[in-house]
């Protein structure tokens, strides 16, 4: 007789001392492990809800201005430093980790339109209603120094906005006409015009810095190169786009921000059509800034909320809203892609997360590892309508709640009466359009 | 630190012109060659290609061939274990995110599938096994001559209880293997750990005890009373009286969904959830007396065995049945699923033993047992063990090609055997009888190797605590409990009417229907009854005459070019070959 009888020895199976960790022998036999779906559908139930528990955005926030805040920048070289210009002329320098302003300087009189900072990071200009470009030092003046800029140049119509090339001297500005400046001269290299009147905001192409583009008040949105003495082309809209801002990842893809609440994502290659309408927000767009990924891009409106969109969905992932929080003029992203910067009507800078439920500071290996586990699962189950139910919900203020269902049934209403207008018209005469065709007015080159 | 690469590289040249050494490989490597098994080797052929081309270009640093080019191979049988369902085909149409998207999964599972696979090899233990020397039956080996021939701890696993005064005895293993519940029939309760006899409570509760069961942890358990169910905690203190159970003749719990099922001598099948204390189903079975119970550890599908031969699955989403199934011509005595689901033995009157495959409801095979068998019980490793009066036989290959015939173990006891439970992952099958409580060595029924983060026999009261809290977590509701544990992740292909007809359900009034002409209200008085059904009646069937009028349009379309194609042929018909001399 030959037996063997299943004997385990219990010190292989607990650990030696209480000082050690537990042992704990796997087996990954699927047998030994039923309701394989149904646990890790419970899992990311749970997950999801949890990820709403701890949905807490709202970092800080940053007070001290004395009016609107009209323009933040950030910091070429320094994650902890961040600029911003208000409505009476104040520029403030933050730090952000401390929270509190370093630096004040009243760089103009009337509004700052436009700061951007050097590549460098030695120095930032600033621009402003009194019709002057200054540049200023990083580095605070000595105890007792006045503050001085560097450099001012006296331009002939009040600037709007200004944005410096990513590594030579040179840097744009907008206004009646976009304007190339060299840092060492005092009348712009090159000038350009398209029969327009006014610019909103101009910027340079982050990987082609011979491009530029540009939101103009006429509606259109207009792109340059710096090599030629004329525009490229110009796309009309049928609403003026406030801001715009290049994908820094895919850099022939930009942003532009509407008043007609849209954004609208184009393709430089091809201006017939935007790539994606991103729609969402129940008031004008006021600004709009990419993820240093370039997978998304977060807006501001005038609706009090701040939105992130994926870069191709057309509904936004994520609002931030507060109850003290109006109308937001200007929103940036910060170069670790993990907080959001918005400055608004009520004189207030606020620091959010992007990432809603996301832990901050250092993280353990296993919380990290849950973390990734989790959104494994959430990305597994997420079309079930559970799961899907609790990750789309996000509480809205009552009156965006309430212009988001006005919106909803006027667009109905629309959509409609175009339908009867074609059902009584002679047959192609009334052409269906898709809602990417409907904006564009028209490409001119 | 170049010049040193240099001078090794140069060195290693010159030595690699010696002849080299005999490795200890070589050797290995040739017996393994000599006799590969089948599947090996056509794995071997499947990848000879490969290694042929990486043998050239991997050389080590030193010139010399990798002996063992590549992973090491899996065998087929292993990886077919870790395989989840069937692999995903790129459509030919897919654009390339799908196809992205389909590729990078495949290639995740896979490698997930590979890794579990290799796990093996760390497995500490093996499965224990029992043969006889030649001419030797296996089932002839008595339980004292197991227990002398194997060590102290296993030989200890053999005992007998003497409980003469209030059996017969049920019992209930915990989830674990490390507890053991006893249930005498007048009365007798006791709940111990088995292993080092350390005893947890003991009482009388003074009633009749139909049945016992462990709850999810050994902290509790419930007992069928005469008229109500209780729950005790393991110091033998009343926890409930749960009077909404009543007349409970069998239980089952249902681990991961934290569910109590019990069959009433009325008739019903009560779902009872632990961890909220609420009755989640009472189905009326409406067959009399439910007195053989067991549950599909792969679905948590209840099966009951009736009188009329029938057996029924109960889920407790639905009232009537999921299945019945006629199994046995007379009452059905037990039956028994194994742990993947595949598989149920019966057992019942006509003395007949038969195994059904459940997953197509088709009987696999039926043998005749002389005694018949009261009590069925099937172990991890699928050995079944049958109770005929006073005798416990155990069989091995129950789902083999031929019917079950010879025992491979029996044992004798004192008493009517009245519950038989193999332990898990021991190799131990518990036999409660009226004289009291056998514990018998039966060897490779246990699974060998445990998962620890599931069932720890091992584990330490912080652990079990750790255990519960996650378990709770994620408990399965039971309105996922269905034949199939596996369709949450299947793709939905409802057609569009059953999903038109959810969504009206849900949203209350059909989106998509046409809406009711509604004239407006006109001043001036031409809004008089007369004069809104006369509107009414201008655009009634409006959408019909439509239709008709297409359909009436296609039929004059079709009519007409008949017309002209009758025509043209007539023409030709009319022409004759004489024709041409006309005029």
């Amino acid at each position: 007789m030959k037996v063997k009888v299943l004997c385990r020895n219990p010190d292989d199976y607990v650990r030696e001392t209480t000082r050690d960790i537990q042992r704990v022998p796997r087996n990954y036999d699927p047998t030994l492990h039923p309701f394989e779906v149904p646990r890790e559908y419970t899992r990311a139930l749970n997950a999801t809800k949890l990820e709403r528990v701890f949905a807490k955005p709202f970092v800080a926030s940053l007070d001290g201005h004395r009016d609107v805040i009209s323009c933040i920048t950030k910091h070429a070289k320094s994650l902890s430093t961040v600029i911003s210009g208000a409505c009476d002329g104040e520029v403030k320098v933050w730090n952000l980790p401390k929270r509190e302003c370093t630096r004040t300087v009243q760089a103009h009189e009337g509004f700052v339109r436009g700061i951007c900072s050097r590549f460098c990071g030695t120095s930032f200009f600033t621009v402003g209603d009194d019709k002057t470009i200054k540049q200023w030092n990083m580095e605070a003046p000595g105890y007792g120094v006045r503050e001085e800029p560097i450099n001012t140049i006296l331009g002939k119509a009040v600037f709007t906005g200004i944005d410096h090339h990513q590594r030579e001297g040179t840097f744009v500005t907008c206004g009646q006409t976009v304007d190339i400046w060299d840092e060492q001269r005092s009348s712009p290299v090159l000038s350009f015009s398209w029969g327009v009147d006014s610019f909103s905001s101009v910027r340079y192409n982050p990987v082609e810095p011979d491009l530029l583009a540009s939101c103009a008040s006429d509606r259109s949105i207009v792109l340059y190169d710096t090599r030629e003495s004329a525009p490229l082309r110009k796309v009309i809209m049928q609403l003026r786009s406030n801001t715009l801002c290049w994908n820094p990842m895919e850099a022939y893809y930009f942003t532009c921000a509407n008043e007609d609440y849209n954004l609208y994502t184009y393709d430089i290659r091809n201006l017939d059509v935007p790539v994606t309408v991103h729609m969402d927000h129940v008031s004008a767009v006021l600004d709009v800034d990419y993820s240093p990924t370039g997978r998304e891009f977060v807006s501001a409106s005038f609706d009090k909320t701040i939105r992130i969109f994926p870069k191709d969905k057309g509904h936004s992932r994520e609002v931030y809203h507060t109850k003290r929080m109006q109308h937001v003029i200007c929103v940036k992203w910060s170069a670790d892609s993990k907080f959001i910067m918005s400055g608004s009507d009520e004189m207030n800078i606020r620091l959010w997360k992007a990432n809603a439920s996301e832990k901050l500071g250092v993280l353990s290996t296993r919380e990290k590892t849950a973390a990734n586990y989790n959104k494994k699962l959430i990305q597994k189950f997420q079309h079930h309508p559970q799961v899907r139910r609790i990750a789309r919900h996000r509480h809205l203020p009552r009156d965006v709640l309430k212009q988001k269902r006005e919106l909803k049934e006027m667009k109905e209403a629309r959509r409609r009466k175009e339908q009867n207008v074609r059902k009584h018209s002679k047959p192609g005469s009334v052409p269906l359009l898709t809602e990417k065709e409907k904006h564009v007015v028209k490409v001119v080159e | 630190m170049a010049a040193q690469e240099v001078l090794t590289a140069s060195h290693v040249e010159r030595k690699a012109k010696k002849k080299p050494a005999k490795r200890y490989w070589e050797e290995t490597e040739n017996t393994e060659q000599n006799k590969p098994t089948e599947e090996e080797s056509k794995d071997e052929q499947k990848q000879k290609p490969h290694t042929e081309k990486r043998k050239k270009e991997e050389r080590l640093l030193s010139g010399k061939e990798d002996p063992f080019p590549g992973e090491k191979p899996i065998p087929q049988k292993q990886l077919r274990t870790f395989q989840r369902g069937q692999k995903h085909k790129v459509p030919a149409r897919a654009g390339p995110k799908l196809k992205h998207a389909i590729t990078s999964s495949e290639s995740l599972s896979e490698l997930a599938q590979k890794q579990a696979a290799r796990y093996g090899l760390l497995l500490p233990e093996d499965a224990g096994f029992l043969e006889g020397d030649d001419g030797e039956d296996t089932c002839t080996i008595a339980q004292d001559d197991i227990a002398d021939a194997v060590d102290i701890t296993s030989g200890a696993k053999y005992f007998n209880l003497h409980l003469s005064q209030f059996g017969p005895y049920r019992l209930d293993y915990s989830r674990t293997g490390r507890h053991l519940l006893l249930g005498g029939r007048r009365g007798h309760v006791a709940c111990f750990d088995w292993q080092t006899k350390h005893l947890m409570c003991e009482m009388n509760v003074m009633e009749t005890v139909n049945d016992i069961k462990w709850l999810h942890t050994e902290a509790m358990f419930a007992v069928a009373q005469k008229k109500w169910l209780y729950i005790y905690d393991s110091k033998g203190v009343e926890f409930h009286c749960i009077k909404k159970f009543n007349d409970v003749l069998r239980m089952q719990f249902l681990p991961y969904h934290f569910l109590l099922a019990t069959a009433s001598a009325t008739g019903f099948l009560q779902y009872l959830d632990v961890s909220i204390g609420k009755e989640i189903a009472a189905i009326c079975t409406k067959s009399g007396r439910l007195n053989v119970m067991t549950q599909n550890p792969y679905n948590a599908i209840i099966h009951l065995g009736h009188t009329s031969g029938t057996v029924s699955l109960w889920s407790p989403n639905q009232k009537e049945p999921l299945v019945k199934m006629l199994c046995h011509r007379g009452a059905v005595h037990s039956v028994a699923v194994d742990k993947t689901g595949t598989y149920m033995v019966t057992s019942g009157l006509d003395r007949k033993l038969k195994v059904y495959d459940i997953r197509a409801f088709k009987p696999f095979h039926s043998s005749f047992l002389p005694a018949g068998a009261s009590c069925l019980s099937l172990s991890q490793r699928g050995l079944l063990s049958a109770a005929t009066g006073d005798v416990v036989q155990v069989y091995q290959n129950v789902w083999g090609s031929t019917p079950v015939s010879k025992p491979y173990m029996a044992h004798r006891l004192r008493g009517q055997v009245c519950g038989v439970a193999y332990c898990p992952f021991e190799d131990v099958l518990g036999i409660g009888h009226g004289q009291g409580f056998t514990s018998m060595i039966v060897p490779g029924a246990g699974e060998p190797n445990f998962d620890a983060l599931d069932t720890n026999p091992y584990r330490s009261a912080k652990q079990r605590q750790e255990w519960e809290v996650k378990a709770l977590l994620e408990k399965v509701q039971p309105e996922l409990i269905g034949l199939d544990p596996g369709l949450l992740s299947k793709v939905d292909q409802a057609s569009f009417e059953q999903r038109h007809k959810e969504r009206v359900e849900v949203m209350g009034f059909d989106p998509l229907a046409k809406q009711k002409f509604k004239p407006r209200m006109r001043k001036k008085g031409r809004s008089s009854a007369g004069a809104v059904e006369k509107r009414k009646r201008k655009v009634a069937h409006e959408d019909q005459r439509d239709e008709i009028r297409q359909t009436v349009e296609e039929k004059m379309k079709r009519q007409k070019e008949q017309k002209e194609r009758s025509d043209e042929r007539k023409e030709l018909e009319k022409k004759s070959a004489l024709d041409r001399f006309k005029k």
